[in-house]
């Protein structure tokens, strides 16, 4: 039943602890970048962060955002190119914070970015310390081809989900497609179950 | 755009191989006859899996190769320390069975109906998705006019050289070659900077349409040059492989 490909061992080099490493996906130490377009360079005191909820808008500035409470975490990140990477440490706001302060609650957010990228996830999904508005990277600044000055980060979601150059949350009643999503991509991106198409 | 989705589930078939075509010593392009393909867009790619005999699994994406209407291919070049490309490379024969589905992407396409012409600029197996891209153009006699700016390490490294070049008047295709060219070359012998792209690619005013593929560090450099000669970052698309990617 099950196809065999002839000749093929596979070099298995790094298995890996089973239990981290999502079905389809291989541990690699480097950190590949994938993106649509050019990076973009906001300056920083052009930069804000904004909860949307209908005409409400929270915004904060750079050092306003950095004021805020922040944690540094160790994660697991899953690309659905395939490639995942294990212990990545983060510095960032919990999501938690940045909502609370707002005051902001509906079932899904559509995270909005720099460049005109999107992503959809729901809200359950981006809070009870599961997501971060992330700035830091490995004890430095997160690099401009990484999502800096600041990504979402949420890292129980294939990678695309942790939106690069994220300039905001905007919280919606359903849950809208983003940019990848409406090119054929996952709506939810579960690594876990190689949710990496619609259909999956 | 959101309507140029196909949103429909990806299921898993087996392909047989058809031909391999060696394209340089560490690429090769695979020929595949795919049961049921729903046809392709210039650009898309598709997952490649391979399964051991004992279940072990890897997966890779791939780029596909050919134009829309022709037999699926894919070109692979050879990691030394990949998994599964030196599999594809070295391994597989005319008449394997490969699994694979798709195609997947709608945003690294072109569909050669837009007027504004089009630059691709392709670092080493980057130029993968962009050949089909040219291979659409001339196939659909598409009035597109095309530049094609194609960084290499050496003259050997090319992969599709003899198709690319003989285009025709209608793609110019531009080298560069970064580690060594033969003595008399004629055409560039450096990385591409923003002093080359100025010269290479279309003019802003003339409102074309970008496509960049290659290496994170080479594509990073190109899209920023084009920013700053003053294309729109919305018309400058692009896809990268990292040092360790699979493609």
């Amino acid at each position: 039943m099950s196809f065999i490909s002839r000749g093929f061992k596979g070099r298995r080099r790094d298995p890996g602890d089973p239990g981290r490493v999502p079905p389809g996906q291989y541990v690699t130490d480097d950190f590949p970048v994938l993106s649509a377009g050019p990076t973009p360079h906001t300056p920083l005191d052009e930069w804000t962060f904004s909860i949307v909820e209908g005409d409400e808008r929270t915004t904060w500035t750079w050092d306003e955002l950095r004021a805020l409470p922040s944690e540094t975490v160790n994660v697991d990140i899953h690309c659905v190119t395939r490639w995942s990477k294990l212990d990545t440490t983060w510095e960032g706001v919990s999501v938690d914070t940045l909502l609370e302060e707002a005051g902001a609650e509906a079932p899904y957010v559509l995270a909005f970015c720099d460049g005109g990228y999107t992503t959809n996830l729901p809200t359950e999904d981006v809070t009870g310390g599961k997501a971060w508005v992330a700035f830091g990277y490995d004890g430095e600044p997160l690099d401009p081809e990484h999502g800096g000055p600041a990504r979402l980060l949420v890292p129980h979601l294939y990678f695309w989900k942790s939106a690069k150059w994220v300039r905001g949350l905007a919280l919606r009643e359903d849950d809208e497609p983003g940019f990848w999503e409406t090119y054929g991509y996952h709506l939810y991106g579960d690594p876990w179950r190689e949710q990496r198409y619609s259909g999956d | 755009m959101a309507g140029a989705a196909v949103l429909r589930r990806l299921t898993w078939v087996v392909a047989t191989v058809e031909e391999v075509v060696e394209e340089t010593p560490r690429v090769r392009t695979i020929v595949l006859d795919v049961p049921d393909w729903t046809g392709h867009r210039a650009g898309q790619h598709l997952d490649v899996r391979l399964t051991a005999e004992d279940g072990y699994r890897a997966e890779r994406e791939y780029s596909i190769a050919s134009a829309p209407g022709e037999p699926v291919a894919i070109t692979v070049e050879r990691l030394e320390d990949g998994e599964v490309s030196p599999y594809l490379t070295q391994e597989l024969r005319v008449g394997d069975g490969i699994e694979l589905r798709g195609p997947v992407g709608g945003y690294f396409v072109w569909d050669g109906e837009d007027a504004a012409p089009l630059l691709l600029v392709a670092g080493g197996s980057g130029v993968v998705p962009l050949r089909s891209m040219v291979r659409h153009h001339q196939r659909s006699g598409s009035a597109t006019r095309v530049r094609l700016l194609y960084s290499s390490r050496t003259l050997d490294d090319v992969i599709y050289r003899m198709e690319l070049d003989e285009t025709g008047e209608r793609v110019e295709v531009v080298y560069t070659l970064t580690r060594d060219h033969p003595a008399g070359w004629r055409g560039y012998a450096r990385r591409v900077d923003p002093d080359l792209l100025a010269e290479v690619a279309w003019p802003v005013d003339d409102g074309a349409r970008a496509f960049v593929c290659g290496p994170t560090s080479f594509v990073e450099a190109v899209a920023m040059s084009l920013v700053e000669l003053g294309y729109a970052p919305a018309r400058v698309k692009t896809e990268r492989f990292g040092a360790t990617g699979g493609r």
